[in-house]
């Protein structure tokens, strides 16, 4: 093994090429700075190496996710679990940890879904007596809010809601039937459904020609090819590289933060995969996006007689603060749709009808909310990946219903018969999604487990996560909501509610994929690693840009907001060098 | 990298050469990583079902899944090679299919005297009619009831996630177009016209 140092010193290191590391690099590279991004997995060009447009049998698993977590033609390489890279979990915790290695890391699977903070969610105690208020309000972010919109192409509607403030939005995608029925149902409950909003553009973007409108493949999940939809990869590292100030280097798995005796950073140490040698590179200023929690792993990693506790850690905040999304909804059968007409319903690969927060707290018994996100409609048949294939319920429904003949049978049965009941059955589903707020906590929590180290001598992480009875009764109401709606709406449920004993069906933390809040920003430096502008209290020339930076969370979705920080924060850095404090 | 045949791809292993059914079809790999790349070729090489096995998975399918006016049966949308793919990509299928079948030809021989493969078609019909009603089946007959759930899942996902399967469903996606939404006659058919 060899330590290979670079004699080069680049203007700034970015550590991850996501939604905050490709912002970060987007922003530097236009404004003329040198800069290096390290990035832990492979080159990802969607126009290359998307699936896109792929049928189901051109899988041998026919999209089943025997390989990739979230099915065979979905494009995020990595997945729940890492060969070699573990992390640990402690007093019975079940953190999942998403993490995909790859150029444009999980912004290239994602679903596009572009939802703006509130001003209330800048302002958590404030307005809901819980959490932390941000250092920043809304008015302070809301120009770089209208910049991300202008630069990836958002759609949606104008409501003029309090606090799902519109933005500035290309035509929403109308809906699908299925969807209809969800939304007349919702209406009937008193909740409102309005358009989604979504990083796809449903229209030529002004302005730029690299990429083409989308073509309506509902397939966002693969990234597109025609950088119809946005991902950091195609939208902002590949037009990066172009400028000729972006330096990528792939397979480079950051071990730590260097920092002299004075505590300043003074570059990063990483392995390459390629060659399995260490390598350090410098730089004058360091950007921190690996994620929300590798960025908190390499931070704790980076301990220094200067930086005993880890790098940015005085207010021993690090890790902690962790919270990611509740989850919970439902779905059914609809009945009236048996034998429905065919059309191609593929539609966008987003959000095409969502319910913002809709109740007022005061007469509930959980803070905060959620917001629904409605589902349905005629899907390719294919194994695995998001939405299963609705056909493996239909033996078990076909017993409930009466067949095509109008005669009641008994439900299972093969031959011709049940050949006709696929195809009765086929595009028949509907549902709700449900994702809502957690309470950033200091007592939820990822470190170093003291016993453990990676494939590369990399210490892993270890969580200790639990749910509260917010989230718990916010649980409740969403299985509440859901199952109102299913009924309303006529609809068959596909599973019977679920009880006390297992949270009123919410989902494990961290299968929201919407961790965020390990390496705060709070104006405190006692209690916070981070100031207002993203950038360390304790160590001045290094900012970090992805959702780890997070005071608390909102029951939006969390890359849109990435994206506006990290421009925040990288034009404040622009603003520092020039007054030559960095 | 564009789109190599599985021959070419195989053509560097140094083991005996692979049974490929398919061998010489064209297989799209960009874009895919270089360990999945090499599973589905360790895959596609490897044997899980023997003869009879396979021959007894063949005929139960097509029993599933019939011809009829608007498409072939099982075997024609190669649902058996599906099945044989997807226990060795999901190892969890392996031993409830090997043993569900074994199963299936003890009670057909304690019945008939034959494997299921060797009865009568209405001897087949008589066997099948115990254990693909979960609701109805008697109490002794849920392991095959078992089985048959699962033979039953597996072959209908490998029909209709086929050319032929697809098709029949009427699937009309996949293509680049414009979604305009829901045409007017069929909000009107549901009544959702001002929704």
């Amino acid at each position: 093994m060899q330590l290979i140092q670079s004699s080069t010193v680049y203007d700034v290191v970015i550590i991850g090429s996501g939604a905050g590391g490709g912002m970060a690099g987007y922003v530097l590279a236009n404004a003329g700075i040198q800069a290096l991004m390290l990035e832990a997995g492979p080159f990802f060009d969607p126009a290359r190496d998307s699936q896109q447009l792929k049928w189901s049998y051109q899988s041998p698993r026919r999209g089943g996710n025997a390989t990739r977590a979230l099915g065979d033609f979905d494009a995020a390489y990595g997945g729940w679990q890492i060969d070699g890279e573990p992390y640990t979990q402690k007093e019975g915790s079940e953190f999942q940890w998403f993490r995909a290695r790859m150029l444009g890391g999980r912004t290239n699977h994602w679903a596009r879904i572009a939802l703006r903070m509130g001003p209330k969610d800048f302002k958590c105690r404030t307005s809901y007596g819980v959490g932390d208020d941000w250092p920043i309000t809304y008015d302070e972010i809301r120009s770089y809010y209208d910049r991300v919109d202008k630069l990836i192409g958002v759609y949606g509607s104008m409501e003029g809601l309090e606090n799902d403030p519109d933005g500035i939005f290309l035509p929403p995608p109308k809906p699908r039937l299925n969807e209809l029925f969800v939304k007349k149902a919702a209406k009937g409950l008193g909740i409102p459904v309005i358009a989604g909003r979504g990083a796809v553009m449903t229209a030529p973007l002004p302005g730029n020609t690299d990429r083409q409108a989308c073509f309506f493949c509902g397939q966002c999940n693969r990234s597109c090819k025609i950088y119809g939809d946005f991902s950091s990869s195609s939208c902002l590292v590949i037009p990066a590289i172009k400028t000729g100030n972006l330096t990528v280097r792939t397979n480079a798995v950051a071990r730590e933060i260097l920092t002299d005796t004075n505590g300043q950073a003074t570059g990063v140490s990483y392995i390459s995969k390629d060659d399995m040698q260490e390598y350090q590179v410098k730089a004058k200023v360091v950007i921190l996006a690996a994620s929300t929690c590798e960025s908190a792993r390499i931070l704790l990693n980076s301990r220094s007689s200067a930086h005993p506790n880890g790098l940015a850690n005085a207010s021993n905040a690090v890790g902690k603060y962790l919270h990611d999304s509740t989850q919970g909804g439902g779905a059914a059968i609809l009945p009236q749709l048996l034998g429905r007409p065919r059309f191609n319903e593929d539609g966008v690969g987003s959000l095409h009808l969502y319910a913002p927060w809709w109740l007022d707290n005061k007469k509930l018994d959980f803070p905060r909310g959620y917001h629904l996100e409605v589902f349905g409609g005629m899907w390719m048949p294919g194994y695995g990946g998001y939405f299963g294939f609705e056909g493996q319920i239909v033996p078990y429904l076909n017993g409930y219903l009466p067949g095509a003949d109008g005669k009641p049978k008994a439900g299972g049965g093969y031959g011709l018969s049940l050949k006709e009941d696929y195809r009765r059955f086929y595009g028949t589903m509907a549902g709700i999604g449900c994702h809502g707020t957690a309470t950033a906590r200091e007592d939820n929590y990822c470190e170093i487990d003291p016993g453990v180290v990676d494939k590369f001598g990399i210490p892993v992480l270890r969580f200790r996560y639990k749910w509260t009875s917010d989230e718990i009764n916010q649980a409740r109401h969403m299985q509440e909501t859901s199952m109102a709606i299913v009924k309303t709406m006529g609809g068959i449920s596909l599973g019977p509610p679920a009880g006390p004993e297992t949270n009123y069906g919410l989902d494990k933390p961290g299968k929201g994929i919407h961790e965020v809040g390990t390496v705060r920003m709070g104006d405190d430096a006692k209690k916070a690693p981070l100031n207002k502008w993203g950038q360390a209290h304790d160590c001045k020339n290094l900012f970090v840009t992805d959702g780890s930076v997070f005071t608390q969370q909102s029951e939006k979705n969390p890359t849109l907001t990435i994206l506006a920080l990290s421009m925040r924060t990288t034009e404040y850095l622009i603003r520092q060098r020039k007054q030559y404090n960095i | 990298m564009g789109t190599l045949s599985v021959g070419s791809l195989l053509e560097g292993c140094q083991s005996k050469p692979a049974p490929l059914a398919d061998a010489g079809a064209t297989v799209d790999i960009a874009g895919r990583q270089d360990f999945e790349i090499a599973r589905d070729k360790e895959l596609a090489a490897a044997t899980f079902f023997d003869a009879h096995e396979r021959a007894t998975i063949t005929l139960i399918a097509d029993l599933i899944l019939p011809r009829d006016a608007k498409s072939g049966n099982a075997s024609d949308a190669g649902v058996p090679a599906f099945i044989e793919f997807i226990v060795k990509d999901e190892p969890v299928h392996q031993l409830p299919m090997r043993g569900g079948l074994r199963w299936l030809d003890i009670q057909c021989l304690n019945r008939y005297g034959k494997d299921f493969i060797d009865c009568t078609p209405a001897q087949r019909t008589a066997m099948l009619d115990d254990i693909a009603y979960p609701m109805k089946a008697k109490p002794e007959m849920q392991q095959g009831v078992v089985f048959f759930n699962k033979m039953r899942d597996l072959a209908a996902i490998g029909f209709f996630t086929s050319k032929m399967g697809i098709e029949d469903l009427g699937y009309k996606g996949n293509s680049p177009g414009k979604w305009e939404g829901v045409p007017l006659e069929v909000l009107k058919q549901y009544g959702l016209e001002g929704v």
